[in-house]
C-alpha cells in the first residue's frame, strides 16, 4: 500500500482529499488528510462577521463533515516534514508518505512589526483576518461611537489582496446605515503605490474611493505601531493617527514549513508556477496558500489549481510528464458596499478588464463594474463553498484556465 | 520610448524604467540619481549593485528583502533614497520597477 499525505484540512486540502478519493486506485493508494484543528472556518466570510451580516454561525462548520470517507483523517499537530526520509512526523508517532501535498496555508505574524501585537491588540487595533479578531471588531464595531477609522496593510503578499479595500468600503456603508458616517474619518493605508493590487484597477477604480469619501494614503512602508499614541508610523517617519486601526499584519506560511526548512523568508514553499509541484522535491506538492507562486492567496484560485494538482499527481503516479497547466486564474467578486459588488477574473499575465462573465454579451454577471447582481454573487458563494467548492465539483461554465471570452482585452 | 542622459540614447518605459539593461552604465545611473536629487555615494552604489544581483538571480525585490540583504537596513534604505526607495533604486539601478505581482 502507497500513502498520500495531505497536510492541512482547509480550503485547499479539503478539495484534494474530495478530488483524489474517487480517482486513486484504492487498492494500491491509502489517502491520510492531517489537520490538528476541529473547526473549518469560511474565510471569506471574516469580512461580513464584524458588520454583522454574517453571525458566527455561518462562517463555522465541523471540519470532519468535509473530509470524503476512505480518507484516513488525522487530527494531531503536525511537527515536522523529513523530506529525506519522507516521513511526516506527528505529535506523537510518524506518518510515511509516497506523495506529499502540502496545504498548510498562510496566517497573520502581527508580531513581525513592532507595537502591533501590544496590550491594545483587539482593543484599539484589531485584524480580521481570524475568526478570533472579526469576531472582537464586530463587538468594538457595534460601540463605535466615531472617530478615525484607519484600514491598513502591512506587506505583500496577503490573503486576498482586495479584502482590505472591501473591508473600507463595508464601513463606509455601514456607518452610513448607522447614522454616524459624518462622525468618521476612514483612511485607507496601503504599502502599495495604488488603492487596488493591480494597476490597471487601480485606474479604472480609483473614482470608488473620492465617492465614499476614503482618504487614500500610499506606499506606506511600515516601521511600527505606537500604541501609546495611536499612530502608525513608516520608515520615511510619515505618521497616520487613528482611533480604531483594521490591519491586515504581514501573512506567512505555517511555522511547520520553517521547522521543516522547506520555505522561503516567509514560510512559502518555493513551488512550479504552472504545475503546482514542489521545486525542490519532486515527490512534494503544493497548493493554496502555501505557495510561493505569484497568484492571489485565495479560495478561487485554490480551486483552479485543485483540478490541475489532481490530474498532476495522477500523471506523477503513472511517471509520465506533468501539465504545466495552471496559469493563476483568481475570480474575485469585491463588495463596494451598499449591496454592490464588482467581479474580476486574472491570471498571471492578463490583468482584471471590463466585460460580461461568464458568457460574452449576456453576462450575468458584470465585470469591472458595480452591480447589485455582482453582490448576490458574493453572498450565494458561501453556499457555493460548503456544497460545490470543497467538494471539488467544478463550477458550471468557469473553467480552470482563465477565458478571454466577453472580456474587453484591450481596454 | 527613448531618452538621451548625456548624448547617450537610451530606451526606457513611460515611467523612466530602462528597458533594456545592456544599455545601463553607472553614468545612466548618477544622472537619473540627479533627477530624484540624489547625490551618489559608495553607499548607494553598494545597495543598487546588490538590487541589480538580484534581479539577475530572479530573486524579487521586497522592502522585507532589503532586511535581511546584510547591506542595509530598512531606515537608511528610506534616507538613501527618499520616497518610494525601492521604486526610485531600481531605476537608478537599470532594472524593472518591482511590482506587486498579486
Amino acid at each position: 500500500m502507497k500513502n498520500l499525505v495531505i497536510l492541512g484540512a482547509g480550503t485547499a486540502g479539503t478539495m484534494m482529499a474530495n478530488h483524489l478519493i474517487s480517482k486513486l486506485p484504492k487498492k494500491e493508494w491509502s489517502i491520510h488528510i492531517v489537520d490538528q484543528y476541529k473547526t473549518h472556518y469560511y474565510q471569506p466570510g471574516f469580512l461580513f462577521l464584524p458588520f454583522d451580516i454574517y453571525t458566527e454561525d455561518q462562517v463555522k462548520k465541523v471540519g470532519k463533515k468535509f473530509i470524503p470517507q476512505g480518507v484516513n483523517y488525522i487530527q494531531k499537530k503536525i511537527e515536522k516534514i523529513d523530506t529525506e526520509n519522507n516521513l511526516v512526523s506527528l505529535e506523537n508517532g510518524t506518518l510515511p508518505y509516497d506523495i506529499l501535498i502540502v496545504a498548510t496555508g498562510s496566517k497573520i505574524a502581527p508580531d513581525e512589526v513592532e507595537g502591533m501585537l501590544s496590550e491594545e491588540w483587539h482593543k484599539s487595533v484589531f485584524d480580521f483576518y481570524t475568526y478570533e479578531g472579526a469576531l472582537a471588531l464586530r463587538n468594538k464595531l457595534r460601540d463605535f461611537k466615531g472617530g478615525k477609522l484607519v484600514v491598513h496593510i502591512t506587506e505583500m503578499p496577503i490573503k486576498c489582496p482586495v479584502a482590505p479595500l472591501e473591508f473600507a468600503f463595508l464601513a463606509d456603508s455601514y456607518f452610513h446605515k448607522k447614522g454616524i458616517r459624518d462622525k468618521v474619518d476612514i483612511t485607507y493605508v496601503t504599502p502599495l503605490s495604488g488603492a487596488f493590487t493591480k494597476e490597471f484597477c487601480s485606474k479604472s477604480l480609483g473614482y470608488l474611493l473620492e465617492e465614499k469619501n476614503i482618504k487614500l494614503v500610499t506606499d506606506f512602508a511600515i516601521e511600527k505601531v505606537d500604541f501609546e499614541n495611536n499612530k502608525i508610523i513608516d520608515y520615511a517617519d510619515t505618521e497616520v493617527p487613528y482611533d480604531l486601526l483594521v490591519t491586515v499584519p504581514t501573512n506567512m506560511g505555517d511555522e511547520v514549513i520553517k521547522r521543516s526548512g522547506l520555505g522561503d523568508e516567509l514560510n512559502f514553499v518555493p513551488t512550479h508556477p504552472n504545475t503546482l509541484q514542489s521545486l525542490n522535491h519532486e515527490n512534494i506538492f503544493v497548493i493554496g496558500d502555501a505557495t510561493n507562486v505569484p497568484a492571489s492567496k485565495a479560495g478561487s484560485v485554490t480551486h483552479f489549481q485543485a483540478e490541475t494538482l489532481t490530474d498532476n499527481i495522477l500523471l506523477y503516479i503513472k511517471n509520465q510528464p506533468l501539465k504545466e497547466e495552471f496559469d493563476g486564474h483568481a475570480n474575485c467578486f469585491i463588495e463596494t458596499g451598499h449591496n454592490k459588488a464588482l467581479l474580476i477574473d486574472f491570471n498571471y499575465v492578463q490583468e482584471p478588464v471590463t466585460g460580461n462573465f461568464p458568457f460574452a454579451i449576456i453576462g450575468p454577471l458584470k465585470l469591472l463594474k458595480e452591480s447589485i447582481f455582482n453582490h448576490w454573487g458574493k453572498l450565494a458563494f458561501r453556499w457555493i463553498y460548503w456544497n460545490v467548492l470543497l467538494k471539488g465539483i467544478p463550477i458550471p461554465f468557469v473553467s480552470r484556465n482563465m477565458s478571454t471570452t466577453g472580456k474587453n482585452i484591450n481596454n | 520610448m527613448i531618452k538621451t542622459i548625456k548624448q547617450v540614447e537610451i530606451q526606457v518605459n513611460d515611467e523612466g524604467y530602462l528597458t533594456d539593461f545592456s544599455q545601463w552604465t553607472k553614468e545612466i545611473g548618477v544622472e537619473i540619481a540627479k533627477e530624484h536629487d540624489i547625490e551618489m555615494t559608495d553607499k548607494h552604489w553598494e545597495v543598487i549593485s546588490w538590487i541589480q544581483q538580484q534581479v539577475a538571480s530572479n530573486n524579487p525585490l521586497s522592502i522585507r528583502g532589503i532586511k535581511s540583504s546584510g547591506v542595509i537596513d530598512i531606515k537608511q534604505f528610506y534616507e538613501l533614497f527618499p520616497g518610494g526607495p525601492l521604486k526610485v533604486s531600481t531605476k537608478i539601478a537599470g532594472v524593472p520597477k518591482p511590482k506587486s505581482c498579486i
